[in-house]
């Protein structure tokens, strides 16, 4: 942020605008965990409320929407696409055993030796 | 000798040291807790049973903290609003604020924890408590780092002001930024441990 009193001033309504909108959202988050959904939805649900609430945060109180830097949009879209990567990548290669019950070997081994005696 | 570009935007980044400096360094901090992040989707989703947040945590207390956590945030942009302005009282009063309701998290999260322990909800006893412990507690770490810098920036050295007004701006600015990032963990934090 940079500028006149005058800008920073209107920065600092938005500021409050925002801090309030925040608060709403923190509201909305809660409520919404009550709504009887599936858990992929509630969690997608939740996600994109934090993920409204981060951009708030990073735009605003960050100064993002100010920034101008070409060097810092790269360095940012890097880090959002490594991220993604990070996200993705673990999630894909194991989404063929999920919700798949699979024991370990020796799972039984305890009860089977309490059968024995 | 004076360090170049700490106040001053350089020609090539088209930001000054400070700014580019902690950028990168948050970047680094994305990697650490989406990393965190990722492992605990992969136990989330494959784990064959999962427990409600609920079931262990009390939402109400971890939507206060959320509160306590984004009216930090609020202060303390409006600590380097208040620098922007050049009132410097009402500066410290934002950053006195602002490490008061850090402290409150913090006391808060050392309840929650005291709790946690005197009823044997230790990292070994689930998965699910594993990483609850092993990412509020990174989260909790990253809070008393603020604190520390943000004491520093309100106690001596705010002495900077008096003598380099924009260099103490940009510091602020820097502090700022970590202390939004970490209220940014900790609103994905609160929904994905509390609430699912």
């Amino acid at each position: 942020m940079s500028g006149s009193a005058e800008e920073t001033k209107k920065h600092i309504d938005i500021y409050m605008k925002v801090a309030g909108a925040l608060a709403v959202l923190t509201v909305v988050t809660v409520l919404a965990s009550y709504i009887d959904v599936a858990v992929p939805l509630a969690i997608i649900i939740a996600l994109i409320i934090a993920t409204a609430k981060g951009s708030l945060v990073v735009s605003y109180f960050m100064h993002l929407v100010d920034e101008k830097s070409r060097t810092l949009a790269i360095a940012l879209a890097l880090t959002v696409f490594f991220w993604l990567v990070l996200m993705l990548v673990p999630i894909m290669t194991t989404s063929d055993t999920y919700g798949v019950h699979k024991p370990l070997p020796n799972a039984n081994a305890a009860h089977a030796e309490d059968e024995a005696h | 000798m004076d360090i170049p570009y700490t106040v001053a935007e350089r020609p090539d980044t088209g930001l000054n040291n400070v700014k580019l400096g902690i950028w990168l360094f948050l970047a680094s901090e994305v990697m650490l807790f989406g990393g965190l992040f990722s492992t605990y989707v992969i136990l989330r989703v494959g784990g064959v049973d999962w427990p409600l947040g609920a079931e262990y945590l009390n939402i109400p207390i971890g939507a206060f903290n959320t509160a306590v956590l984004i009216g930090s945030s609020v202060t303390m942009v409006m600590c380097f609003a208040s620098l922007k302005l050049g009132d410097f009282a009402k500066y410290k009063t934002y950053m006195g604020v602002t490490i008061l309701l850090a402290l409150t998290f913090l006391v808060v999260k050392f309840f929650e924890y005291y709790e946690k322990v005197t009823h044997d909800h230790l990292p070994s006893h689930s998965t699910f408590l594993a990483i609850y412990w092993t990412m509020t507690g990174l989260h909790g770490l990253h809070i008393v780092g603020g604190v520390i810098v943000n004491g520093y920036f309100w106690g001596p050295g705010s002495k900077l002001w008096h003598e380099k007004r924009e260099m103490f701006e940009n510091r602020i600015e820097a502090a700022g930024l970590y202390w939004h990032f970490v209220d940014l963990v900790w609103i994905f934090l609160f929904p994905v441990l509390y609430l699912l």
